[in-house]
């Protein structure tokens, strides 16, 4: 029983990692027709935002310090970061410490911009282009971006840890009345689960109760239609764009305390968040939020060691497994649209 | 001629004469010169040419006939590969039943897994074949490490039994594949001056077998069947309103180009005995699909260019090092040498993979019809280059 | 047995052209002029250095191309020489391998086997390389080796730890100077009871290929000797980002150690997650709950920052070793990059010397006259003692680094501290055990 429970928390938290970056996918991919490669690149470069705001946070200037050597036995050059200087250490370091929920803010702006940009630079040109091409574009574009991050900062991944307010685990178990730590769950995975929730329910919100969201909706269930009667979906098309990068950029900028980033990390879930999406059903937001969470679980539970003794194996193949069986029983997904990306 | 028509005869005669004399065409500079390092006329990367060749044409089959998008057409690949070292494991180091065997299994399982997803269409028959590809790379690399190898991949050893053939060659080594007794990797040299050129067995009886399977596809392409293909492509809906039962059609159409894969894959494994898991994830399976569209959708000898596009720059440019790009400039100041190395530094050696993104981009961007559709542009520009020459030469004439 | 192989593009570069190319063109040179694959007839001899240098392995590909290239800077007589000066061999002269320049050329494996034969077999193919080396996963040196064989070229291995590359696919052609499962095990065995006490329940997490195998039962049956219990063992997948669903459950399965038998981004996520799950603050049994970590890199612990503080595990060489060819190497490499070298630089240059050397002692490069030379060749001076190439499997015995996750780093590069070096005979094994059964190391292959 306790471990059950145990696996439903772990699903839902990989879960709420697996509908975050599918409902971005879903908005550009499910609903705009485009078939975006690089949706994970934009994963991949919300956090590489963390990154990027803890090094500017941590930049330096080196005082020698004689006393100690390097590995080379010459003085060891120690580095101060300038926030030190400006906030004095103790609270410096608390800045520091706390640039990854930091990072939000900073990377709202800067994934807005870059999903604008991709769209009004690129993909705009490819609407009307087969899948194929945009299968290549984008796929390009994915390759490009990471090797770019590559060179910037290497291959390996980058430490990127939660502030210290969130180490360690909440005890679960002891508060539903089970043995102390049986149930243990870290702190900074309740804080994801919880921002995927805010996050899933401000995107959903802003579609159904908002005049805009209103009008995208529209422009997806029939985009000539609101074309013809003088609304520039167009417009609206790109800021969904921006949105959804934004959205795909923030997943990945609160996931870097779990993984630490690296630049390949984007391919890694790219797949995945094309399984998501469909088995969600195209054109579905809730379809790919469920099925994010339902393939989490399922994924959790299939990571027992007393499933994979009894199928060897099935840890390496449930989500595929899952999809299979659910594109075979339900013919568009969980809540697919007729007619989306079915030719 | 060939039951051909006479503009496919002719791109037949191309395809044939570029396999031919790739050892040439592919070896222009000499092989003591900076640029040597541009030659791909060594026979593994010629080789790999006209197995990806294959893969890519037997892919358009499916895909720019039907338009059906399989995303895991690498799978057929690794399954023929692994055929193949089975049989060179268990039977003998001659080439002809592990090919042939390989081109069935995967058959079977092309067989197998499209019955299932043919069932759906558009992205759910992407995600369906991806899906099956990824378990079976997933499976094949951890549980199924006894029938594949796992990590390492699947080896000969020198205990393996090769009923018919040796264990062991006296000289106490695993013995190679051959075409009875012919070794696929017996090569000769031909010097010409400061020009080497090298004549493979391996790379002809690849290239013979590209050959072959093109002329199948240009058959199956200009068939009635290939025409029922394309009217699936066009509307499938329609088709199916007229009383007719498209999935046969395009089930063959699937295992037939699974069965083209699994070729590639057992032709792979006799030029190099090894099969790994790799092959079957879903990075290669994404490959073959950039190298089709590439080359260009539905065209019969895009895919084939596509193929080659991608494995040159995999294979020639990832081996530029810094130290090659000095000796290119060498000849420059020192500064401007060390400014040149610089700027071009991170296209080449790891960052292959950049330069490779890039072309992917421009490709699409400028040429949306693929390579095939920049060959195309290049000829009408000469051909109208030669008019205008012409009607310039007529012009000036009557002047003199 | 036919006497042709890959083409001796190496030979015509360096020789023939100078002569034919000015002469009429010679028709198919026959194949049976030369001794073995790629002899080098000019006044050069080129090296194949097979790395990792795109995938997740890339930093690692690109340490180990900077340990080749400060190798082939001191064969050639610049540099401070290194590790020349503290080898226990002193035929090389720093003119190069036998009086010829040593150039290389570079490959990118990928880290998947299919890609490092096709760039090894262009450096055989197309550049004449007589040596390839480098590596940074089994999967691939295993497949390299075996194709080495084929081909008759000498593999000097870069980072492979599994038993199975001296063990069950072992190759005449092909030689291991890194560390293996094996040794992990029998080197941190002794020194977790010693830290830990004798009566541990270990959870193991697997990941799911040959390598995690073999690391996994190297370490259970040399901890289970010492009086531990094992208490789960688990395979993950490799593909696998968030170990959150293999981690949650260890606490609840009575477990006080969790060992990660992981690498590379595996082992950063894994030990990231355990860490984050807070399992190092927990007291089961009675006990602090441990984490133990058997292969170590430093990049791995760079990546997984903070989270490595007092983990032990074990590392084939580490750059803070206070030995006179250990600190040689770390001043040359240092001074030239400008940070200390990885394990992975070491070892891969470590088997670029010791392969000149061996050319060098054979006075030949045919590739069965250097594996003789290797064989069971004892030298000292290069950074891990007195180290025996063995002659029946091609492994190195050397001492093995005990290493633990520093608490106070000073820099990046002191992630990791020393704990103790375990001395050869306490890791040496038996050819015939059974960790390394099956297999055939066969004959040597001069090619041709």
């Amino acid at each position: 029983m306790d471990a059950i429970i145990l696996q439903i928390l772990n699903g839902l938290d990989k879960g709420s990692a697996y509908a975050l970056i599918a409902l971005g996918l879903t908005l550009i991919f499910g609903t705009l027709g485009v078939v975006n490669f690089a949706h994970g690149a934009l994963f991949m470069i919300g956090a590489f935002c963390a990154v990027t705001l803890s090094r500017i946070l941590t930049l330096s200037h080196t005082i020698v310090d004689p006393e100690r050597t390097d590995f080379l036995g010459n003085p060891l050059k120690v580095e101060v970061p300038y926030i030190h200087d400006l906030l004095g250490a103790t609270a410096g370091d608390k800045v520091i410490d706390w640039a990854v929920p930091l990072s939000v803010l900073f990377a709202i702006p800067i994934m807005i911009a870059v999903g604008v940009i991709m769209e009004r630079g690129l993909i705009k040109y490819f609407y009307k282009r087969p899948h194929a091409d945009q299968i290549l574009v984008t796929f390009g574009l994915a390759i490009v971006l990471q090797e770019v991050i590559k060179y910037f900062y290497g291959a390996n991944p980058i430490p990127t840890p939660a502030p210290e307010a969130f180490k360690g685990s909440l005890d679960f178990g002891a508060a539903l009345g089970f043995d102390p730590n049986v149930i243990i769950y870290p702190y900074w995975r309740i804080v994801y689960f919880g921002f995927s929730v805010v996050i899933i329910g401000g995107v959903f919100a802003f579609l159904q109760f908002t005049t805009f969201g209103m009008v995208v909706r529209a422009g997806m269930a029939d985009r000539e239609t609101v074309g013809l009667l003088g609304i520039n979906i167009d417009r609206r098309f790109t800021i969904m764009f921006g949105i959804a990068a934004a959205v795909a950029g923030l997943a990945g900028v609160m996931y870097t305390p779990i993984n630490s980033p690296n630049y390949h990390m984007g391919m890694d879930f790219l797949v995945l968040s094309f399984v998501v999406v469909v088995v969600g059903g195209m054109g579905s937001l809730p379809g790919a939020v469920l099925a994010g969470f339902l393939l989490g679980i399922l994924e959790s539970f299939a990571s027992m060691r007393e499933i994979i003794a009894i199928i060897p194996g099935i840890n390496q193949v449930i989500i595929y497994l899952v999809a299979i069986l659910i594109l075979l029983t339900r013919p568009r997904g969980l809540m697919g649209r007729q007619g989306v990306m079915e030719d | 001629m060939l039951k051909l028509t006479k503009s496919d005869f002719n791109l037949m005669l191309l395809v044939a004469a570029l396999t031919l004399l790739a050892p040439f065409i592919l070896n222009p500079f000499p092989t003591d010169s900076a640029m040597a390092q541009f030659n791909a006329g060594y026979p593994d990367l010629m080789q790999r040419f006209v197995i990806f060749g294959i893969l890519a044409v037997g892919f358009n089959i499916l895909f720019g006939l039907t338009g059906y998008l399989s995303f895991g057409h690498a799978a057929f690949l690794g399954v023929g590969s692994y055929a193949a070292v089975w049989m060179f494991k268990l039977l003998s180091m001659n080439v002809l039943p592990a090919i042939v065997l390989s081109v069935a299994i995967s058959g079977l399982f092309a067989l197998v897994i499209g019955y299932i997803s043919l069932r759906r269409s558009g992205i759910y028959f992407s995600i369906l074949t991806l899906a099956f590809a990824q378990m079976m790379f997933a499976l094949a690399y951890s549980v199924l490490t006894p029938i594949t190898g796992g990590e390492t991949g699947l080896q000969l050893a020198l205990d393996d039994p090769r009923i018919f053939g040796a264990s062991q060659t006296p000289g106490g080594n695993i013995p190679v594949p051959s075409l009875f007794g012919l070794e696929m990797r017996e090569s000769f040299d031909l010097v010409l001056g400061a020009w080497v050129f090298t004549f493979n067995f391996g790379y002809y009886f690849c290239a013979l077998v590209l050959l072959a399977s093109f002329y199948l596809a240009i058959r199956i392409f200009r068939s009635p069947f290939g025409l029922m293909l394309r009217a699936v492509k066009s509307n499938q809906q329609r088709m199916n309103y007229t009383g007719l039962n498209t999935r046969p059609y395009t089930l063959a159409a699937f295992v037939i180009s699974g069965m083209y894969a699994g070729l590639a894959g057992g032709l792979m494994a006799s030029m190099d005995p090894l099969a790994g898991a790799e092959r079957m994830q879903w990075t290669a399976s994404g490959e073959i699909v950039l190298m089709t569209i590439l080359g260009g959708v539905g065209t019969l000898i895009g895919p084939v260019l596509g193929a080659g596009f991608i494995k040159y720059f995999e294979n020639i440019f990832s081996k530029i090092n810094d130290n090659v790009l000095h000796e290119w400039f060498a000849f420059l100041p020192d500064g401007i040498e060390n400014f040149m190395v610089f700027i071009i530094h991170p296209f080449i050696g790891k960052g292959w993979h950049l330069t490779l993104g890039l072309l992917f981009m421009l490709v699409v961007i400028y040429l949306p019809g693929g390579l095939v559709e920049g060959g195309q542009k290049l000829a009408a520009w000469f051909q109208k280059r030669g008019q205008k020459t012409e009607t310039s030469k007529s012009k000036i004439e009557p002047a003199e | 047995m036919s006497k042709t192989t890959l083409t001796r593009r190496g030979l015509i570069k360096s020789g023939a052209i100078g002569s034919a190319g000015l002469a009429l063109p010679t028709i198919f040179t026959a194949q049976s002029a030369h001794a073995f694959t790629n002899e080098p007839t000019g006044s050069t001899v080129t090296l194949g250095f097979n790395v990792p240098q795109t995938g997740p392995y890339a930093d690692e590909g690109a340490d180990e191309l900077r340990a080749f290239e400060l190798a082939v800077e001191h064969l050639n007589g610049g540099g401070d020489s290194g590790m020349l000066s503290t080898f226990s061999s002193k035929v090389l002269q720093g003119n190069g391998i036998l009086g010829k320049k040593v150039s290389y050329v570079t490959g990118d494996t990928q880290t998947k086997s299919d890609a490092a034969r096709a760039s090894a077999k262009s450096m055989i193919e197309k550049d004449g390389a007589v040596m390839i080396s480098g590596g940074s996963s089994s999967g691939v040196a295993v497949a390299v080796q075996a194709l080495c064989q084929e081909a008759g070229v000498i593999f000097m291995a870069g980072l492979t730890h599994s038993n199975d590359t001296t063990g069950k696919d072992k190759r005449a052609n092909g030689f291991r100077h890194f560390f293996n499962s094996y040794m992990s095990g029998a080197a941190l065995a002794p020194v977790l009871a010693n830290a830990y006490g004798t009566d541990r329940k270990a959870y193991h997490l697997t990941a799911d290929y040959n390598w995690g195998y073999t690391t996994e039962e190297a370490v259970r049956s040399s901890t289970e000797a010492m009086g531990w219990e094992t208490v789960a063992a688990v395979k993950t997948p490799l593909t696998q980002t968030d170990f959150s669903s293999y981690i949650a459950p260890v606490l609840q399965s009575g477990a006080d150690t969790l060992v990660l038998n992981h690498y590379g981004g595996n082992m950063v996520n894994s030990l990231t997650n355990a860490v984050q799950f807070g399992l190092r603050d927990k007291q089961v049994n009675g006990k602090d709950f441990q984490i133990v970590v058997p292969l170590y890199s430093r990049l791995m612990a760079k990546g997984a920052g903070a989270n490595v503080k007092g983990i032990y595990g074990s590392t084939n060489w580490h750059w803070s070793l206070s030995d006179a060819g250990s600190k040689a190497f770390v001043k040359s490499f240092g001074t030239k990059y400008g940070f200390p070298p990885s394990q992975a630089a070491h070892t891969c240059y470590v088997q670029t010397l010791l392969y000149a050397d061996a050319v060098q002692r054979a006075g030949s490069f045919a590739p069965c006259a250097v594996a003789e030379a290797l064989e069971d060749f004892e030298f000292d001076g290069l950074g891990n003692g007195k180290t025996l190439y063995r002659g029946t499997d091609h492994q190195c015995f050397k001492d093995v680094i005990v290493v633990k996750g520093a608490e106070n780093p000073t820099s990046s590069f002191d992630l990791l501290e020393v704990v103790e070096v375990t001395p050869v005979d306490q890791i040496t094994y038996e050819p015939d055990h059974p960790q390394f059964a099956g297999g055939a190391l066969g004959t040597c292959n001069n090619g041709v």
